[in-house]
Parts: structure tokens; C-alpha cells; sequence
């Protein structure tokens, strides 16, 4: 079952891969691209409220591209459901393009931060979760790292603050590609649900298994989802 | 309000802002939760304990939902540790907020040198479009909070535990304080260097303004007041935080500047912000005998 409001896609998945292509020159991130494509795809085809039409509506659901680096599928799956216009994906990292290689909320309609920097957007999210539940806005924050940036030491200063204040508007999706150096004992999820959060592991490039883990209910606490890539991918 | 320390009076007005305005949010670092009325504004006073990092991320989160974000705690701890995220969740976002700090410099000078911040301004000044006040007096950090908590802008506040004997109106504008000839020299006094600068040099023909706003600095008064080529610049931080500023404000005339503040040093010393003072001739002492030498 399809929950997102978003308007039907102007190109459908199979197209993503085309659209990719035509932003070059950060082949360097072309894995960490690759990898964060289905989840993106995923949030935006059957999980996020939100509408291109109506940027600034403040019930609007929030994504946030923590994991900055390799934005072209984030930008080709933004082109897809018409966020921006197909023919500003040619311009990618020119100096008049508003596309760079880490994504830039002033730049950019329909991205809410600006990224690039890793272990930004969790607490970010924190904030923003909190802000919205204080003002009695029931939109929810949805926020994707990399495993690798989970290294960064504020993104656990977040963790323990979102499960302290039960925050069930906030979900976290750790693509998980094995990038992190020194790994993960006890496993990612066990760092998120020591702390009070709901967390599952699932398949990251299966859209159904994504949907229906990023949709379950998870009254009370904060969700974590760690999607499983190929490593490297 | 009547509270006559900085902290305290910053304490009492966020606590009416908080009472008053529902977009008004407070987060914290564990450092003085017990001054704030938590239990009435669970949702809008955020405890992040120990995580400065997070601190100013939430803070910014904040203030993408809507709210009015006030952050606070020590300034090596608000500024410094932190400052990625000012830098990029903060500035580069365009996301406004309020900072506030406590421990500037060397107020707690007995907790060493983990607790000492005296570049935090000049940290600060190197990002666009911050507000930047270093106030003098309870009644000025009121009058400044109140406005900023009305704004989306990005402002800095630096309490201090010195404090000057009368307020001044907070206006964003050098004050003046005393008129001299128009051959005496001008000094600039920032924030609660004022009653020190003005008892040190009574005895001189001498112009002094007030600064209790750096950023944006008020270079259209300087250049009415300063006209004698002397011009002396005394700052409770960093040495030479504001010398740019004043350079350029006064860049089309000669000019000659003596900069005072806390020198770039190490300074491994404990004990009194009166013994720091001192040893780095922010005293009234001090500050007169380099004055005199400076205008010989």
C-alpha cells in the first residue's frame, strides 16, 4: 500500500539509472551513490508525505540526506518525482548549478539540509523531531546515514537523546555497505536499540521489505532501520 | 527584572520569554538546567546533557521546525567545541538562533584553562551575518535577549561576570561616554571594560564610546568621533578581535591603533578573573599606564 501524497512520478525506477548518468565527474562516489539509491527511492515512492507543488507546507514529511556524500541518486530520484527539472541533472557541479557534489538546502527545492559533513544530520533530526512535536506538527523526520558515518561521535549523542525522549516521529535508516573501518560488534541495530529504539534489519534494495519495515508501527520510540547493500555498494 | 549578575538576569528573562512565547525554545547542556522552569516547558527546555555536538545540531533542528531556538552553556563549550556545527547546521543553513555564553575569557579562571575562551568572539567574527553582542550590564543583556527572541536572525550573546556600574541603551551603536576636544584621542570600550577604560583615563583628553555590539560594528560613529589620529581599542577577549574593523572604518585616514585584550598566550595559571586581569594589564592600572605610553 502506497502511503506517500507525492504526485505520481514523472520517471519511473528503471529510468533512475539514466538519469544518474547524466551527472558526471564524481565517479569517486559513484558506490556511495549506487548504494543509497533504493531507499531513496523507496521513501519517496510509497513512504514520505510530501508534495513538489507544495515545498514549504509545514505538515510536509522531512527527509534528511545525512550520508551527503554521492548525491546522484538522491538528485536523479528528486528529478523523478519532480523536484527539479530533468535538464538541471547535466549541469551537476558546474559553477551555475545548483546540484553540487554534497546537496544544499539553500540550493536545492525539496532538499531540507545541507550535507557533506558527516554525523550532521541525526542531530539535526533530534532537533527538528523535538521542534515538531512541541509545536503540535504531526509530520514525521526521516533521516539516512552510511555505516561509515556512524563512526562520527555525534551521531550517538543523538541516539541516546532520541530514545530518552521517545521521539516516534523520528526515523533513522543506516544504509549499512560495510564501509565503517573498524565495524560494528554487537551490530548496528544493537546501538540504536540500547538506547531505546525500535530497530530492524532488512534488505536494502528491496523496495517492499523497505516499505513495510520504514511503515510499521513503532508507537513510542524512535525507529531505526538498517538497510543491508552489498558491501562496498 | 532587578537580578543584578548577567546570568542571573538572562535566567529570569528566558524563563518570561519561555512563559510568554510559545516559539521560544531553550536547550542546554546540563550546565544551568537548575536556573530554568523546566517542569512548566518540558517540550520547549531541552536537556541534552554532556553533548555539545548535539547541542547545536538539535538547536538547529529547532529552528527548522519553527521555534526560536536559545542555546547555553560555557563558552569553550557553546563556541569552540561545537563550532563545525555553528559553522555549517547554523550559518550555512541560514537557520537562525540565539547563543548565549557564560565563562568568557577568564571568568572562571580557577577551573584552568579547559574553562577559558578568550577567542571565542574572534571565532565567531569569522563567520557572515552573526550578531554579536558583549554586553556590560544586566539591564543590557534584557534588553538585547528580548529583542533578539523576537528575530530569526543569528545572535551571539557573551555574559560576563564583570559588570558595569549603569546600563546603556542596546542599540547596535557605539555609545558615547565621554566627550573630549577634538584633538583628544577615542577609545573603544567593549562590553564590561567600560567603568575600567573611564577610571583610567579621567585624567586624559579623551573621546570614549561603548561597544556592547561588535558584529555588525558601528563604523559610521567611530568616524564621527575619531578625529585625532589616536585610537585606542579595549576588548575583554582576544587582542586585536575588532582591530580589522576598526582599521577599515577609519582606512581613508591616518590613524594610529593600540589594541588591547588578552594576548595571544598560554597563561597556566589559576586563581581570580582579577589576577588574570591583571596579569594581562586589564586592570585599571594596566590599562592606564599602556594608554599613557601609547599617547606620550
Amino acid at each position: 500500500m502506497a502511503l506517500t501524497t507525492a504526485p505520481p512520478a514523472v520517471h519511473e525506477y528503471e529510468e533512475l539509472g539514466r538519469l544518474m548518468s547524466l551527472m558526471t565527474g564524481d565517479e569517486k562516489h559513484s558506490a556511495a551513490a549506487t548504494s543509497t539509491l533504493d531507499v531513496i527511492w523507496a521513501l519517496y515512492d510509497q513512504v514520505l508525505r510530501i508534495d513538489p507543488t507544495r515545498l514549504d507546507d509545514p505538515a510536509r514529511d522531512r527527509f534528511l540526506l545525512s550520508k551527503g556524500h554521492g548525491p546522484m541518486a538522491y538528485y536523479a530520484v528528486l528529478a523523478a518525482k519532480g523536484f527539479i527539472d530533468l535538464d538541471t541533472l547535466t549541469s551537476f557541479a558546474t559553477y551555475e548549478s545548483p546540484l553540487g557534489h554534497h546537496p544544499d538546502s539553500n540550493l536545492v527545492p525539496g532538499v531540507e539540509i545541507a550535507s557533506g559533513s558527516l554525523g550532521h544530520g541525526l542531530p539535526i533530526a533530534v532537533g527538528l523531531a523535538i521542534g515538531l512535536r512541541a509545536r503540535g506538527n504531526p509530520a514525521r523526520v526521516y533521516v539516512l546515514l552510511g555505516d561509515g558515518e556512524l563512526d562520527e561521535g555525534s551521531n550517538h549523542e543523538a541516539i541516546a537523546v532520541a530514545g530518552r525522549r521517545h521521539l516516534d516521529n523520528l526515523t533513522a535508516i543506516v544504509l549499512d555497505n560495510q564501509s565503517a573501518s573498524r565495524g560494528w560488534p554487537g551490530g548496528i541495530q544493537g546501538r540504536f536499540s540500547v538506547e531505546g529504539w525500535a530497530a530492524r534489519r532488512v534488505n536494502g534494495r528491496n523496495h517492499e521489505a523497505l516499505t513495510q519495515a520504514l511503515t510499521t508501527p513503532h508507537d513510542g520510540r524512535p525507529l531505526a532501520v538498517v538497510a543491508s547493500t552489498e558491501a562496498g555498494q | 527584572m532587578t537580578s543584578q549578575t548577567m546570568r542571573r538576569r538572562f535566567a529570569a528573562t528566558t524563563n518570561d520569554l519561555l512563559d510568554t512565547d510559545p516559539r521560544v525554545a531553550l536547550t542546554l547542556a546540563d550546565i544551568g538546567v537548575g536556573s530554568f522552569n523546566g517542569r512548566n516547558h518540558p517540550d520547549r527546555i531541552i536537556n541534552v546533557g554532556i553533548r555539545e555536538q548535539l547541542l547545536i545540531g538539535a538547536t538547529a533542528g529547532l529552528a527548522l521546525a519553527g521555534l526560536r531556538p536559545i542555546a547555553h552553556t560555557y563558552a569553550p563549550f557553546l563556541i569552540e567545541r561545537p563550532f563545525e556545527q555553528i559553522k555549517l547546521d547554523l550559518s550555512h543553513q541560514d537557520l537562525g538562533a540565539v547563543l548565549v555564553s557564560i565563562g568568557g575569557s577568564f571568568d572562571a579562571a580557577a577551573e584552568g584553562r579547559t574553562h577559558q575562551a578568550p577567542g571565542d568572539v574572534a571565532l565567531m567574527a569569522t563567520l557572515p551575518d552573526w550578531t554579536i553582542h558583549v554586553p556590560g550590564h544586566p539591564d543590557e543583556v534584557e534588553a538585547m535577549l528580548r529583542r533578539a527572541a523576537t528575530s530569526d536572525d543569528r545572535v551571539y550573546m557573551r555574559l560576563a561576570a564583570d559588570t558595569n556600574t549603569s546600563p546603556h541603551p542596546a542599540t547596535g551603536e557605539l555609545a558615547k561616554i565621554r566627550t573630549g576636544t577634538a584633538r583628544g584621542a577615542t577609545a573603544v570600550a567593549v562590553g564590561p571594560m567600560l567603568d575600567r577604560v573611564l577610571a583610567a583615563t579621567e585624567h586624559l583628553d579623551i573621546n570614549v564610546l561603548y561597544a556592547a555590539t561588535v558584529r555588525p560594528f558601528d563604523a559610521a560613529t567611530l568616524r564621527e568621533i575619531a578625529q585625532a589620529p589616536e585610537v585606542i581599542l579595549v576588548e575583554p577577549y582576544l587582542e586585536g578581535t575588532s582591530a580589522a574593523e576598526v582599521s577599515h572604518a577609519l582606512e581613508d585616514r591616518p590613524h594610529r591603533l593600540l589594541s588591547i585584550g588578552v594576548p595571544n598566550t598560554e597563561h597556566r595559571r589559576y586563581g581570580t578573573r582579577r589576577h588574570h586581569a591583571a596579569a594581562h594589564g586589564l586592570d585599571v592600572g594596566g590599562l592606564r599606564t599602556r594608554i599613557e605610553e601609547f599617547l606620550r
